[in-house]
């Protein structure tokens, strides 16, 4: 008989702690997907991370210097700091909003498979959760080396880092790529690691990490970018944190520091990059603004336009106005700002994404979006959602496309 | 509306909880301070599962009279369930976010009926 009561079932995991499966902690996003119908469409990340720095004692075995490699090794002996060698900094510890946001603290979750490197299941099943064909792979606490005041160091552990991830991870799957570490501190050195990854499975191009303190422009990096211009190679700069510039040191909480400070140092980047006519000098270099948003670019545009304007004849090399050259490059679309719609729409129409946007999900950051915060933008067509989401990018890498979509 | 099993009241202790799933809705039941609460699993912010978030006294900053600050504490009433996802907090009593009064989890009502727990869905 109808009791007029209905039943129901406790769903397995009550809290998500450090421990949960990350299929669990994405479930609602597996589960929406399937429901909306946009399970089946291309998806391509192209901006998520691992955690290297559990990986390190692996890692510093790659250093090829003789000495950097002893010292890495007595630190990573010993307990209470920084992993050796590297300049990791004690304030991302508050990325996680005191332990609010479990999957950025520690994904310490049961791995079962020891066919392949840990990381490469946590990537797996961070893929198949957010329904990914591709996940274009960076490290986390080395996109603050930029800063290491040792460009020796910054240059080996680079070189040592893309060793050990061409070598560990990237061979592990075929839907896992990379856009590796240029060490900027030592051009030398970025011309070796071209020369040495270009081709590297895996390998889709190159990046600097936008957190450093030298001019982008400098004529020591033009060799670089011509030669990864006559490689067909992307450039990206992916942006980050930094609490030591004069700037940020006054920002005492790490929500003040990092709204600034990942924007800041692409803001810096791009002026030189467009004013400096890094553009009409590499016209076919397409480079890739990763991880500062996209509420920048309005900013930027109607800048730059209005001092270029009156004001050419510092900028000689433009032909055009920089929002011109802007609207030429690509961008990734996380941490995307959407609390005020109509200027989330602007800012679209203002940068053409429905051609230069592509989807990332910062995963497992603090901040990362899942495919459905492209998916639900009320203004796109669903052809620009699927550029956004996959199409952009298949193009951008020369990806093959996924079977069946 | 049909009214929906949680669970014997006597499962619930002082800020327990229990995250069920009723016809593909997902619906968190909190008990707090001798009161039921019952939301969507589904943040609003970016559909995270915020049911299955931390349970943290809100954060409050306290002024002087002459308004200096003088640094964060918990306050001892408010309470909050915060989204694991990123961090979307909101009063577990009103399910509204401290600083963004249109930011307001779905809520369902909850009642009791000898010594079991429902919803109305």
């Amino acid at each position: 008989m109808d009791s007029g009561i209905e039943r129901t079932r406790e769903l397995p995991v009550q809290e998500i702690t450090i421990d949960t499966d990350t299929r669990d902690i994405l479930a609602r996003e597996t589960k929406y997907q399937k429901e909306m119908g946009f399970a089946d469409w291309p998806i391509i990340d192209i901006d998520a991370h691992h955690s290297e720095m559990t990986s390190w004692r692996q890692v510093i075995e790659y250093i090829e210097d003789p000495i950097l490699l002893h010292y890495a090794r007595e630190f990573q002996s010993r307990t209470g700091g920084a992993p050796g060698l590297s300049n990791h900094t004690p304030g991302l510890r508050y990325q996680d909003a005191g332990g609010r946001i479990p999957h950025q603290q520690q994904l310490a979750e049961p791995v079962e498979d020891k066919s392949v490197h840990r990381d490469v299941t946590l990537i797996r099943r961070s893929m198949d959760a957010l329904g990914l064909d591709y996940q274009v792979l960076f490290p986390g606490n080395l996109l603050q080396l930029g800063t290491h005041p040792q460009p020796r160091v910054e240059a080996h552990l680079a070189l040592a880092y893309n060793r050990w991830v061409c070598d560990t991870i990237l061979p592990q799957d075929d839907r896992i790529k990379t856009l590796l570490y240029m060490p900027l501190g030592e051009p030398e050195m970025c011309h070796r690691i071209i020369d040495e990854f270009t081709g590297r499975k895996g390998v889709v191009g190159f990046m600097i990490t936008s957190v450093r303190f030298k001019p982008v422009h400098h004529n020591s990096y033009i060799p670089i970018y011509k030669k990864l211009e006559e490689r067909n190679l992307p450039l990206a700069f992916h942006a980050g944190l930094t609490w030591t510039d004069e700037w940020t040191k006054q920002t005492d909480l790490f929500i003040s520091m990092h709204a600034i400070s990942f924007v800041l140092c692409n803001i810096v980047h791009m002026t030189n990059w467009i004013i400096h006519g890094l553009p009409e000098r590499f016209p076919n270099l397409k480079t890739i603004w990763i991880e500062s948003g996209l509420a920048w670019l309005p900013f930027m545009m109607q800048r730059l336009d209005s001092e270029y304007q009156m004001r050419p004849s510092e900028a000689p090399l433009l032909k055009k106005l920089p929002s011109d050259y802007i609207r030429e490059m690509y961008f990734s679309s996380q941490p995307i700002e959407t609390s005020n719609m109509k200027l989330t729409e602007a800012t679209f129409d203002a940068m053409n994404a429905s051609t230069q946007l592509m989807y990332a999900s910062d995963w497992p950051h603090w901040d990362f979006n899942a495919p459905s915060t492209i998916y639900d933008l009320p203004f796109l067509d669903e052809q620009s959602k699927r550029n956004i989401l996959g199409e952009n990018a298949l193009k951008l890498f020369n990806l093959d496309r996924p079977k069946g979509k | 509306m049909v009214k929906v099993f949680v669970g014997a009241e006597t499962d619930f202790e002082d800020r327990g909880r229990k995250v069920i799933e009723y016809n593909d809705t997902e619906i968190g039941v909190f008990f707090v301070d001798g009161e039921f609460f019952a939301y969507e699993n589904k943040c609003v912010h970016q559909g995270g599962p915020i049911c299955q978030g931390r349970i943290l006294n809100r954060v409050v900053e306290v002024l002087a009279d002459d308004r200096t600050s003088q640094g964060l504490t918990w306050d001892d009433e408010d309470v909050h369930i915060v989204c694991p996802w990123h961090g979307y907090e909101f009063n577990i009593k009103t399910g509204i976010h401290p600083g963004n009064k249109n930011a307001r989890l779905r809520r369902f009502d909850v009642s009791v009926d000898g010594g079991e727990v429902y919803v109305d869905v």
